[in-house]
């Protein structure tokens, strides 16, 4: 438990003060600009947006620059300030198959309609440094070809439905999903709110989630059938309009995970799905995601519980890094109130024993001294 | 009679998303920089205070499936209404209050039969022809990515 503190005020203020000094640097060197955050750390900000759940390039790369680029504290000093936020309401779903493409991979088939387009990726470098970065290198224009990418660029899952290879997927109904940021989480969990709560959720946990599966615990089986990355159109419809207007456009990332079989009786195998979308460019994180959104689906495809990624309590409990951060941080607030209680405990605990104090076993320093 | 009034209102629908749209997507800079040079001075009045708040952007499982939430975007939204009487609003992604009211001015005066050509001519149609060009470039890059992969025959 966690008693406050009074007190210290001139201490915290000339620790702040410190802090600031240390967040500029030296004076010598140009102060970081917001523009050269959301122009050159995109990657960054595209973490902060997807995490802190608000999509907003200009108040990430503030809070990027205000965390020193600790990007777990910029996810939390975001999420902090959407809370200040009214809501005037929610978009039409998005239609991912409408994106203008700028990156679209698929590891299942080669050939498939619309083709493959790297984009802008890391994959084929070869992750050697490039010191003529650290010489401010002009970096050359990127070409154009002659023409725009397919207009038709149909979802991979969605090839494969109409063979009837891949589960359809759950059918869209009017209720409005749950809403994690109105109501807390109850389980079971429905798939909308495991979808909401992972697309917020910290990238390193989900990471660990998806590579654990990967080997063995929890195993299924994952193709990445489509990753696909680009820029949306977001559709609002005012209460005075009555119709849907274009409010702006964000760029998402989607992961289409194919997995391994199911079939019974009356429905014959089928690959099945694992899904993972994102704000931003965030493919580690949408494949991960893709990969725990199958592992937690064991109700809906009667598979047992058998590893930590399938377990939803778990997953979604631990996900929010802004929640764990905040709970394994606050043990750096002084508690000493809560731990006298403690010392008095423990010495009353060993007086009643009466301890011989000949027999107190010896920290291994002293060990290895006397040795 | 009515059939063409419904079909009239229908046009007007859709011209007003496609110009709210284009007002939505442009940066504020290019806006204000068209509209300086039309050197127009329409007086006009609040009636809902440039806003900031959010909306809740929605995907589906799977691209088709159910809904779900998956984060909010930062918008601003304000209405006006003009000498004229007529009234425009605008919801814009952001958090500019000064693109919020002045697109919602520019809404209002594209309604009005005696402003409108002016500004779609000389606004709405270069924003357009940019946000086009830009999307086009883009895309154009990335198909300069297309890759096509060839499988190896393996093992005898």
């Amino acid at each position: 438990m966690y008693v406050a503190v009074k007190g210290g005020e001139s201490a915290i203020k000339n620790s702040q003060e410190l802090l600031a000094e240390e967040r500029r640097g030296d004076k010598n060197v140009k102060e970081l600009t917001l523009d050269q955050i959301q122009n050159q750390l995109s990657l960054s900000l595209d973490r902060v947006m997807a995490e802190a759940s608000l999509y907003d390039r200009e108040l990430a790369a503030l809070a990027v620059k205000q965390s020193c680029g600790d990007l777990v504290e910029a996810i939390f000093l975001l999420r902090a300030y959407r809370t200040t936020l009214p809501r005037f309401g929610t978009t039409v779903p998005i239609e991912t198959a409408n994106m203008s493409i700028r990156r679209r991979i698929s590891a299942t088939f080669k050939d498939l309609p619309g083709g493959q387009v790297l984009g802008p990726s890391f994959d084929y470098t070869h992750r050697l440094l490039d010191f003529s970065l650290a010489a401010n290198g002009d970096v050359p224009e990127a070409m154009e070809a002659d023409g725009t990418v397919d207009r038709n660029m149909p979802r991979v899952t969605d090839l494969l439905n109409n063979e009837g290879l891949i589960e359809e997927e759950t059918a869209e109904d009017d209720n409005e999903p749950f809403d994690l940021t109105r109501e807390s989480l109850k389980f079971p969990a429905d798939r909308p709110a495991r979808l909401q709560n992972l697309a917020r959720g910290d990238e390193g946990f989900l990471l660990a989630l998806a590579y654990s599966t990967q080997r063995g615990w929890g195993r299924n089986h994952p193709f990445a059938g489509e990753i696909r990355m680009g820029e949306l159109s977001i559709e609002f419809i005012p209460d005075e309009l009555g119709f849907s207007i274009e409010i702006g456009e964000i760029t998402i990332t989607e992961c289409q995970m194919i997995n391994q079989f199911k079939g019974s009786s009356d429905i014959p195998a089928q690959f099945t799905r694992g899904y993972g979308l994102s704000f931003g460019h965030n493919e580690r994180k949408t494949m991960a995601m893709g990969i725990v959104d199958r592992a937690l689906r064991t109700r809906e495809l009667d598979e047992h519980v058998q590893a930590p990624a399938q377990d939803e309590e778990f997953v979604l409990s631990h996900s929010c890094n802004v929640e764990a951060s905040g709970f394994v941080q606050h043990l750096k607030l002084p508690h000493y109130v809560d731990f006298q209680s403690e010392l008095v405990t423990v010495r009353a605990l060993r007086g009643e024993a009466n301890i011989d104090k000949t027999n107190i076993v010896k920290p291994i320093s002293d060990i290895a001294a006397t040795e | 009679m009515k059939r063409a009034n419904e079909q009239k209102n229908r046009t007007t629908e859709i011209n007003r998303r496609s110009w709210l749209s284009i007002l939505a997507k442009s940066p504020l800079s290019e806006i204000q920089a068209l509209w300086n040079k039309l050197e127009l001075n329409p007086e006009w009045e609040l009636i809902r205070k440039p806003e900031i708040g959010m909306v809740m952007v929605q995907g589906r499982t799977g691209g088709n499936g159910k809904a779900f939430n998956l984060g909010e975007v930062t918008i601003t939204r304000a209405a006006v209404r003009l000498k004229n009487g007529n009234a425009g609003l605008s919801y814009v992604q952001g958090r500019s209050k000064k693109q919020a009211e002045l697109c919602a001015v520019l809404d209002a005066m594209l309604q009005t039969p005696a402003s409108h050509l002016q500004i779609f001519d000389n606004l709405i149609t270069p924003l357009k022809e940019t946000l086009e060009e830009l999307r086009a470039q883009r895309s154009k890059k990335a198909a300069n990515t297309k890759v096509n992969f060839f499988t190896m025959a393996r093992g005898h």
